[in-house]
């Protein structure tokens, strides 16, 4: 019995030891499972996603969250933690640069000039909060760009995230609204309804960087998976759903 | 750490939830007594369920009841076709809405205190009244009522209290929309998500002693009636 226990006792530590504890993005839920599925095959090490806003994980990890990275939804906050002495100096790095689209879920609505919003025929504009989310606040750019802020304020319905301004828009009660292309993208083509890719030069670009944690410090699994977030492999699932890298 | 508060976004959001919380109790009340008066007295089969639906906002997340409203109320939803068809337009993102979830969310808070006291009646003291050729309404109002009155009283301060510590259902159907649907504790959650813990600081801290001196006086007033 005991000789059939210790080594299963062993197992089992180097098994935690082999984990990876990532706190993600919200709009990087998808392309994070796909990536996280292959590096799993690829090194044997396990994957611990954890989704949500990146400002909620920022007051978790000041907290002591037990998260090894963060793959995070803008370039400040991962910025800020290694200011702090919370992540790692010099691991920062862009895993993805994100872009916006002006969706409907209602096919034809949104023509592929976006000139839906000068017509302004709509009651309610998702957007995801602009003081909060970096999605949210190149939406304003792109409209202060088109000089369209004041007419269409009034209209904004603001989301907590990007998942959130996706869901209203999803479910029809807003008529349109500005999300993330790798929420509405599939295998790289628009999944349903009608969108407007907003160029990049009508916002600042959404910079999304990773970090490493201070507790992921000197983990084999946690360095690795920094390793297989830059690699062609994990590129090319990244760029599938709408991002650039 | 204490920043000062901004005045004039906080204290429309906490006005805007004054609003919602004495609307939604006065809708609870006018509605919540006929349902607590059927609960208490019926021997319907109907009973059990509706007693249970009553009670469900107990037992669901805000997410699940946050999210069917989305649904419902949007317009592909039976309410959401209602409220077109009648001309209202759909109702997420209004103050009407939040009205609406807010009566379906506290409710079981203004009917159970309710329905507890006018169980606690009793049938004898309504036989009296019948005996002096009081009609049922006429006994309903001029003895049921005054009877009741400590259940009333229960019912008005958790239906309101409640309704101002919403959270969940308003973020998901309101769109922070400020005068129409961000409420305080929408408030507190942007000021925390922005890092700004200072101005987050003024309004959780009103929070905890607003809720503190209701449950104080609830319990205070409630307890003084007891021999």
């Amino acid at each position: 019995m005991r000789r059939l226990f210790i080594p299963l006792l062993f197992a089992a530590c180097a098994a935690h030891a082999d984990e990876v504890q990532v706190a993600v993005a919200a709009n990087f839920t998808a392309p994070a499972r796909r990536v996280a599925a292959a590096f799993e095959k690829h090194s044997g090490h396990k994957v611990q996603l954890s989704f949500g806003g990146t400002g909620k994980f920022y007051a978790q990890i000041k907290n002591g969250a037990p998260f090894d990275v963060l793959l995070a939804a803008d370039d400040e906050t991962p910025a800020r933690l290694e200011q702090e002495g919370a992540a790692v100096a010099g691991s920062r790095f862009t895993y993805a640069t994100g872009r916006l689209v002006l969706w409907s879920a209602k096919p034809g609505y949104v023509d592929d000039k976006g000139a839906v919003l000068k017509q302004g025929n709509f009651k309610h504009l998702a957007i995801a909060n602009p003081k909060l989310a970096p999605y949210g606040a190149a939406a304003v750019e792109v409209l202060a760009a088109l000089k369209l802020v004041d007419t269409v304020r009034p209209r904004f319905v603001q989301a907590e995230n990007i998942a959130q301004a996706h869901q209203f828009v999803a479910t029809g009660n807003a008529e349109l609204g500005f999300v993330a292309l790798s929420q509405v993208m599939q295998d790289g083509r628009l999944g349903a309804g009608s969108a407007w890719v907003v160029p990049a030069n009508l916002h600042k670009a959404i910079r999304q960087d990773a970090v490493l944690l201070d507790k992921g410090k000197g983990k084999p699994a946690a360095e690795a998976w920094l390793g297989f977030l830059k690699s062609d492999k994990a590129n090319a699932v990244i760029t599938s759903f709408g991002y650039e890298v | 750490m204490l920043s000062l508060p901004n005045l004039a976004s906080d204290l429309g959001a906490v006005w805007l939830t004054f609003k919602l919380a004495t609307v939604t109790t006065l809708i609870l009340l006018l509605i919540g007594t006929p349902i607590a008066w059927w609960l208490a007295r019926t021997r319907s089969w109907w009973k059990g369920p509706v007693g249970a639906v009553v009670a469900l906002p107990i037992v669901l997340p805000p997410t699940v009841i946050g999210f069917y409203l989305l649904l419902v109320m949007g317009p592909n939803g039976p309410v959401g076709q209602f409220t077109q068809w009648a001309g209202i337009g759909l109702l997420p993102f209004t103050f009407w809405g939040l009205v609406v979830a807010s009566v379906f969310y506290s409710m079981p808070f203004v009917v159970q205190p309710i329905q507890n006291a006018f169980e606690a009646i009793g049938e004898r003291p309504l036989e009296a009244a019948a005996t002096l050729r009081a009609s049922p309404l006429d006994a309903f109002f001029s003895v049921a009522l005054p009877l009741a009155r400590p259940g009333f009283l229960t019912a008005t301060i958790l239906g309101f209290a409640h309704t101002v510590g919403e959270f969940g259902v308003v973020l998901m159907i309101g769109g922070n929309i400020p005068g129409a649907t961000r409420v305080v504790s929408v408030q507190i959650y942007d000021h925390v998500e922005a890092l700004e813990y200072g101005q987050a600081h003024w309004l959780a801290g009103a929070m905890m002693a607003f809720s503190f001196l209701v449950l104080l006086a609830l319990y205070t007033l409630t307890g003084k009636r007891r021999p």
